[in-house]
């Protein structure tokens, strides 16, 4: 089933945010996506984020910097983002494991240029961002009180049809 | 033009191209591990389709939490096991027969050059040492791997990494991948692959590559290969030599995957190793790496020997080497973990162990254990490990923790002076 994609966006300011900050590995013992909804980004150290804080409980999407997701192949990353209402990233890059493991559940990680990703990170500053995705136009506008922006994305013919059909799983079974 | 190893791979395992760019390769083998199946299995079942492609193909050990140390992970154990007992898997290794899966998979000689290999953890990088294009994928790979034997990826781009030179006495694989990826940095070879090459990759054991191989991810490498030649052969010959008159047909055979003189690659790096020193990562990422003499008496905690980076018998004889006739530092703890039962009993049987014991390490069963903080060896809040594993992630070995990154030589050394030291000037 296709997820809902956009909402009120955070913004991780850091490059090579890994899978352990996403979820410890201690936490790898749960069995269930549920179970893993407290832990999102525990282990996140940056200045003025707070994984117990109110910005990351209301976001629906996440924005951030390069190479995001690096390390552990652990698809407990998007799943604890997925079972906290984040179905969209937005990233400069992402490490190749977590990239495909969104798109594999359905889930979108966006890749936009730095000049790009610093226009967010810009319309920000201004305030809360509210970000809506048009996956079909393939076109991302983020708001700011103050004023908007109109981004276009690229996204692999691959990648979109695994999130139309609600994941690999589905692709795979339906075409093998 | 001709094509590199995993280009070759590529063709003879296409299964499907649903969109330009994207492959869709057949596996020759899915591994699975206790952490990352049991909610394949379960997804599996929720959706009505408990089977698998072929029970010779699927390989499964548990080897993160083992024994098991709570009743989650006991749990995750019996969900591997009673899959793979129901769908009858010919090699399932259990508690007693179970190692780390990047050591015990191609000690039982399941990899072979040209084989496609999935495995729901990162590290699987490891394999291509044998010639084999390994990568490492999620729960949802792995799954669709399990069910329909089939994995989709991207076109191959390969970084060539020449290897020139010679390594001197006591520098080892593990500090010429650090120094690569200090070079290359962790996003260096996202969406690549890594072919390893030069005279110092061609004079490597096999247990060196699978080193070498084992840290292409922490480069953000798909895959890290190494071309198949007699080393490979002779690794592989009590298993492949019913399928051989001789072990110069096997090469023969081998050779065919071997990247052609004219290949493509997106990218070449020559490394000049000769006057490498031993490395030693500073940070809490796998490029924050310099050489040992600017480590040097930095204070530790714990020393950890071990893992599918370093804890096959190579890496124990040599941290054995340095510990011979020596007593490891009043308050360091030493922890060597052999990587598999098998390695184990030869460390056992050349008095390995012993002197592990002699030198006051406390010696552990086969297991991932301490690596990710999981099992066996965690570390508290400000303390410092010295660690022959992959990856120094803060909290990675629990929170708080610190992980400096190292050869078996230098963490033997090290636990010995109770601060980072060079083996060399012990």
């Amino acid at each position: 089933m296709k997820k809902e994609f956009g909402g009120p966006a955070i913004f991780l300011d850091r490059s090579d945010i890994n899978t352990d900050e996403i979820i410890p590995a201690k936490y790898l013992t749960e069995v269930t996506k549920d179970a893993l909804k407290p832990y999102l980004l525990e282990d996140l150290t940056l200045e003025g984020f707070d994984p117990k804080g109110e910005s990351l409980q209301q976001a629906r999407v996440v924005v951030t910097r390069e190479n995001f997701g690096c390390g552990s192949s652990r698809e407990h990353a998007p799943w604890v983002f997925e079972v906290n209402g984040i179905h969209t990233i937005i990233a400069e890059s992402y490490a190749r494991i977590f990239r495909q493991n969104m798109f594999n559940g359905g889930m979108l990680a966006i890749e936009l240029p730095k000049a790009d990703i610093d226009r967010l990170f810009a319309l920000q500053r201004s305030g809360s961002v509210e970000i809506s995705v048009d996956l079909e136009q393939q076109n991302v506008l983020a708001r700011s009180s103050a004023r908007q922006e109109s981004i276009p994305f690229e996204i692999s013919p691959f990648d979109k049809a695994l999130v139309t059909a609600g994941g690999w799983v589905e692709f795979a079974d339906a075409r093998y | 033009m001709g094509k590199t190893i995993a280009e070759k791979i590529f063709d003879a395992h296409l299964r499907d191209e649903p969109f330009a760019g994207t492959y869709v390769l057949d596996l020759d083998r899915v591994l699975c591990h206790e952490i990352t199946t049991p909610v394949a299995i379960a997804d599996l079942e929720w959706r009505g389709k408990d089977r698998v492609f072929d029970n010779t193909k699927i390989k499964a050990v548990i080897d993160h939490v083992t024994p098991a140390k709570d009743s989650k992970t006991a749990m995750q154990a019996k969900i591997l096991r009673d899959w793979a007992h129901r769908h009858e898997l010919h090699d399932f290794f259990d508690v007693g027969r179970n190692g780390v899966c990047h050591a015990l998979f191609p000690e039982k000689g399941y990899i072979r050059p040209g084989f496609t290999v999935i495995m729901g953890d990162s590290h699987t990088c490891t394999h291509g040492a044998f010639g084999a294009f390994a990568a490492g994928v999620g729960t949802t790979d792995l799954e669709v791997g399990i069910l329909k034997g089939v994995c989709a990826f991207r076109k191959p781009r390969t970084i060539r990494v020449n290897l020139n030179g010679t390594l001197a006495a006591g520098v080892y694989a593990k500090d010429a991948i650090l120094h690569v990826i200090g070079q290359i940095g962790v996003n260096g070879a996202t969406d690549r692959i890594l072919e390893f090459r030069g005279p110092i990759v061609e004079a490597m054991s096999m247990e060196a590559r699978m080193t070498l191989s084992n840290m292409a991810i922490e480069a953000g490498g798909t895959s890290g290969l190494c071309l198949p030649d007699m080393t490979t052969v002779d690794y592989l010959w009590p298993f492949i030599q019913d399928d051989f008159p001789s072990r110069e047909s096997a090469l023969e055979e081998y050779r065919k995957w071997c990247s052609d003189d004219d290949a493509h690659y997106e990218q070449v790096l020559d490394f000049d190793l000769s006057g490498l020193e031993p490395q030693v990562t500073y940070g809490y990422k796998p490029d924050c790496v310099k050489p040992v003499e600017e480590m040097a008496g930095s204070r530790i905690d714990q020393v950890y020997i071990g893992t599918c980076t370093n804890g096959r018998i190579e890496d124990l004889r040599v941290a054995a080497a340095v510990l011979k006739g020596r007593k490891i530092a009043d308050h360091v703890r030493g922890i060597v973990s052999p990587a598999t039962p098998k390695i184990f009993s030869e460390a056992l049987n050349e008095g390995i162990i012993q002197v592990f014991m002699d030198a006051g390490f406390c010696v552990t069963n086969p297991t991932c254990g301490a690596c990710l903080g999981m099992s066996n060896g965690v570390l508290a809040e400000g303390e410092v490990c010295a660690s022959t594993s992959n990856r120094n992630f803060s909290g990675r070995m629990g929170k708080g923790g610190m992980v400096h990154l190292m050869s078996p030589a230098t963490a033997a050394a090290s636990a010995v002076a109770g601060v980072i030291a060079d083996a060399r000037s012990l």
